[in-house]
């Protein structure tokens, strides 16, 4: 088991590394500049002066090459440079995010495995029943369903009509503010994943183990709890483990929509401003928590079905 | 109380939301929203350019000079009176002498000292080093080529003389946002990011990032008897739908209205009585390249702007958010011509015109816009067909907002639609259109008019200010007639304010920046604000 853990989490250092160098190109390439960046509002009149400042004080004035060596150096100290608008180190600023963007991702994937398990597992023990049908024709809905849309329909809902909840923002952290964005994000996964565990379901449910096992004489609860559930389990984990590594960059419109202070709405700023070193570092800690994510998920599968591990 | 106000009646009659309020009542909360992005890029307002940091400015800090939204004009904020040398060039400021900063220390003339410095420091590379280089001796500071700005002497601690590089009105660029005042005895500049400290009638409390930044009443502050309120959360909200549900579930206090929502709030009860409406400084246009052959001829200029129905695009997609540009200056520029009227919309003209430069079988030209639902590629879909009926073949060229600024300063288009800067000084506005000011600085559409030479230089050196405005007028007609652009519109911004809000001015720089110590709240607030 240890080597088979060591193994995977090694397996991320190169696909971070290919990540890296792929956003330093792109962001090299595409056009505009943090300093012309200030005048797009229109809002003040250009200044080239200030603009040759900036590049200068920022090194955009040097060669591709050499900012490349720079970035690549910094990267291996662990150093994601500092930010043209704020000054300030980029890791202090994904920092002060992250917790934000966490709370939300595991609240939206906490609202949607308690709602889409169960409901998955008891429509696919119930096919063709109306609660089987009802179940699914919410997931076709969720899945379907523009999320922007959605929280605005939420918010009039639950802020406005009802006056239950706030509408926007991160108050004083509290759940309250949490909930509209954790629901809103939380819908698409929750339709993902109950349509998964019924379809897993389903499939362990006409396997010829099962039916040995009712030959047995085994109870019904004992079946599923012994042989559905361990073995759907492994699907439902699955994709458990890719929402859950994509929630964090799913959230950049939730985090607009709400003005929640997580690091979607960092990076939106971000690349408006054409603040690379800050777009880098958001994308490369997004693309991070994604492969941590799966890794976690591999080493699930092993701890759940030893085959796996085998293979 | 507040009615629907233009800003020609406000101005006009001299009177402002401020100024109409009464019984002014101390204590309270305003939730205040800054609409313009997703997070305050940096506390230290010195560094940043950007429109949404003024919304901290505004609360927290004070430059030498404000703006006062119902003179319309530059005021002096920092010192109590003024005097001018013969030529107009050194001003000596006499200094507030009850200004304290937040962490105690009394302003002195070494503050400012140390505040341009710091600005000017070419080490930095702020923005507002180009507002500061109008002292003298600054552009070799900024240069790196002197220890001193030479222009800046301290007489005492409470008498400050400047000597500027010109006769100019130095309000204008030394009462904005990135030429703050801060104090000289903070060791560690770094700090400023975090914690600043000002002058202002707020002091900071926290700051939540992407989120809002909270502010509390200073008990020292200079002006008597302000501020009103106790607390301000300045919270940041980007999206318009989103502003429009709290604003309407009275969890913000004010929004600022696209065009959508103007029109939407204009038609319902209990909204269309609380809307604040100013014409600001920007005029909205699309520029053209002279060095594109047919753009060249002013026939083929004037030609598109009699081909545009601009009146009815600002009704049908600009849902009368805006006012009919009659040339560069706006309608709350002291040089605006209210006489002068924009080009009559006029397809027969315009062919006529195409017909006599050469052009009667028209041409193609191509437009870079970015996706801006007031300026950008939705306004130029809708000329296509009017341009198309004379002729001309237009394509937009559509570009994400933070390229268009690099396209247009590297002179890299045919033509552009923008909104741009056109006040509040009028002699600052025009500077855009004299020769000698670089294409990449704002003479965007290298316009190189002798004749407007003559007149801009005649009113930079003029001292009067009637007589400076005349001649700025005239020159501003010049530009109308020689249509280096199309003349779309001037921005109406409208502020849509919450009923127990009071105090709040037409600010034609820009209305989302409102002066916090003269906002007040009544009693029929609900109780999260008292």
């Amino acid at each position: 088991m240890l080597r088979f853990t060591l193994r995977r989490v090694l397996q991320i250092i190169p696909t971070v590394v290919v990540v890296a160098l792929l956003i330093f190109v792109i962001f090299s390439v595409v056009p505009g500049t943090f300093a012309a960046s200030l005048f797009a509002d229109g809002r003040r009149a250009a200044d080239p002066q200030m603009i040759a400042r900036l590049n200068e004080e920022f090194g955009l004035n040097k060669p591709l090459m050499e900012r490349f060596v720079t970035y690549v150096t910094d990267l291996a100290q662990f150093d994601l440079g500092t930010s043209f608008r704020t000054r300030q180190p980029v890791i202090d600023l994904i920092n002060d995010r992250m917790w934000a963007s966490l709370q939300l991702a595991i609240a939206a994937m906490v609202f949607a495995l308690v709602i889409s398990v169960p409901l998955g597992f008891v429509a696919a023990l119930r096919p063709g029943s109306v609660l089987d049908t009802v179940t699914m024709i919410g997931a076709v809905s969720g899945l379907s369903m523009p999320q922007f849309w959605l929280g605005l329909l939420m918010m009039y809902l639950f802020a406005l009509q009802l006056n239950w909840l706030p509408s926007f923002g991160y108050g004083d952290g509290s759940f309250r503010n949490l909930i509209l964005p954790a629901v809103t994000l939380g819908v698409t996964p929750l339709a993902l994943l109950a349509r998964t565990t019924r379809a897993g379901v389903l499939d362990v449910l006409n396997a010829d183990f099962i039916r040995t096992a009712h030959s047995k004489g085994m109870s019904e609860a004992k079946v599923v709890r012994w042989h559905v559930a361990r073995n759907a389990l492994v699907l439902i984990v699955t994709t458990v483990g890719l929402q859950f590594g994509s929630l964090i960059g799913q959230a950049v419109v939730i985090e607009k929509l709400f003005a929640w202070p997580g690091i979607g709405s960092l990076l939106v700023d971000s690349v408006a401003s054409r603040d690379i070193p800050v777009v880098q570092g958001t994308i490369l800690v997004i693309v991070l928590w994604f492969l941590v994510i799966n890794t976690a998920v591999d080493l699930i599968y092993a701890a759940i079905d030893p085959r796996i591990k085998q293979e | 109380m507040l009615k629907r106000l233009t800003l020609a009646a406000m101005l006009s009659l001299g009177v402002a939301a401020g100024a109409l309020a009464a019984g002014e009542r101390h204590g309270g909360t305003l939730v205040f929203t800054a609409p313009y992005g997703s997070s305050f890029a940096t506390l230290d307002v010195q560094s940043s350019p950007n429109t949404q940091e003024e919304f901290i400015t505004q609360a927290i800090h004070r430059a030498l000079y404000s703006w006062d939204s119902n003179q319309n004009k530059p005021v002096l904020e920092l010192a109590t009176s003024e005097e001018l040398s013969e030529d107009g060039m050194v001003h000596t400021y006499h200094l507030r002498k009850n200004a304290v900063f937040h962490n105690g220390k009394p302003l002195t003339a070494d503050d400012i000292i140390y505040s341009y410095k710091r600005i000017a420091n070419p080490e930095n590379a702020f923005p507002g080093a180009s507002f500061i280089a109008v002292i003298k001796g600054a552009e070799d500071y900024i240069a790196g080529k002197a220890e001193e700005i030479s222009g800046l002497k301290k007489i005492d601690d409470h008498t400050l003389e400047i000597t500027y590089t010109g006769t100019i009105n130095p309000g204008f660029p030394l009462m904005q946002n990135t030429t703050v005042i801060y104090p000289s005895n903070v060791e560690d500049e770094s700090t400023f990011g975090k914690n600043p400290v000002g002058l202002g009638a707020f002091v900071f409390k926290e700051h939540v990032p992407g989120s809002q930044v909270v502010v509390e009443k200073f008990d020292k502050y200079y002006e008597e008897g302000r501020p009103y309120l106790d607390r301000i959360n300045i919270v940041l909200m980007a999206e318009d739908a989103a502003r429009d549900v709290a604003f309407r579930n009275r969890e913000i206090d004010v929004s600022i209205l696209g065009p959508t929502q103007y029109q939407a709030y204009q038609g319902e009860e209990g909204l269309k009585d609380h809307l604040l409406e100013v014409a600001e400084v920007y005029t909205r246009n699309i520029g053209f390249n002279p060095a594109f052959e047919p753009l060249k001829d002013k026939r083929v200029r004037q030609a598109i702007n009699h081909a545009i129905n601009s009146p009815l695009i600002i009704e049908r997609l600009v849902k009368n958010k805006a006012y009919p540009a009659s040339g560069w200056l706006p309608i709350s520029s002291p040089a605006f011509d209210k006489d002068k009227a924009p080009y009559a919309y006029d397809p027969e003209k315009a062919k006529a015109l195409l017909a006599e430069a050469g052009y009667a079988d028209g041409f193609e030209f191509e437009v870079t816009a970015s996706p801006n639902e007031s300026w950008g590629v939705p306004i130029v879909e809708a000329i296509l067909p009017m341009l198309k009926k004379v002729g001309i073949t237009v394509k937009p060229k559509p570009v994400e907002s933070s390229t268009l600024g690099e396209a247009v300063t590297t002179n890299n288009f045919q033509a552009f639609i923008w909104s741009n800067l056109s006040g509040p000084d009028p002699l600052n506005a025009l500077r855009c259109y004299y020769s000698k000011t670089a294409q990449s600085a704002c003479n965007y559409t290298s316009y190189a008019s002798p004749e407007f030479d003559k007149l801009y230089e005649a009113a930079q050196q003029e001292r009067d200010p009637a007589k400076q405005n005349d001649l700025l007028r005239q020159a501003n007609n010049l530009v109308q007639d020689d249509a280096p652009v199309w003349f779309f519109n001037y921005n109406k911004a409208v502020m849509a304010y919450q009923p127990w809000i009071h105090g709040l001015v037409p600010n034609a720089t820009e209305l989302a920046i409102q002066p916090y110590d003269e906002i007040w709240i009544d009693e029929t607030a609900r109780s999260s604000r008292q």
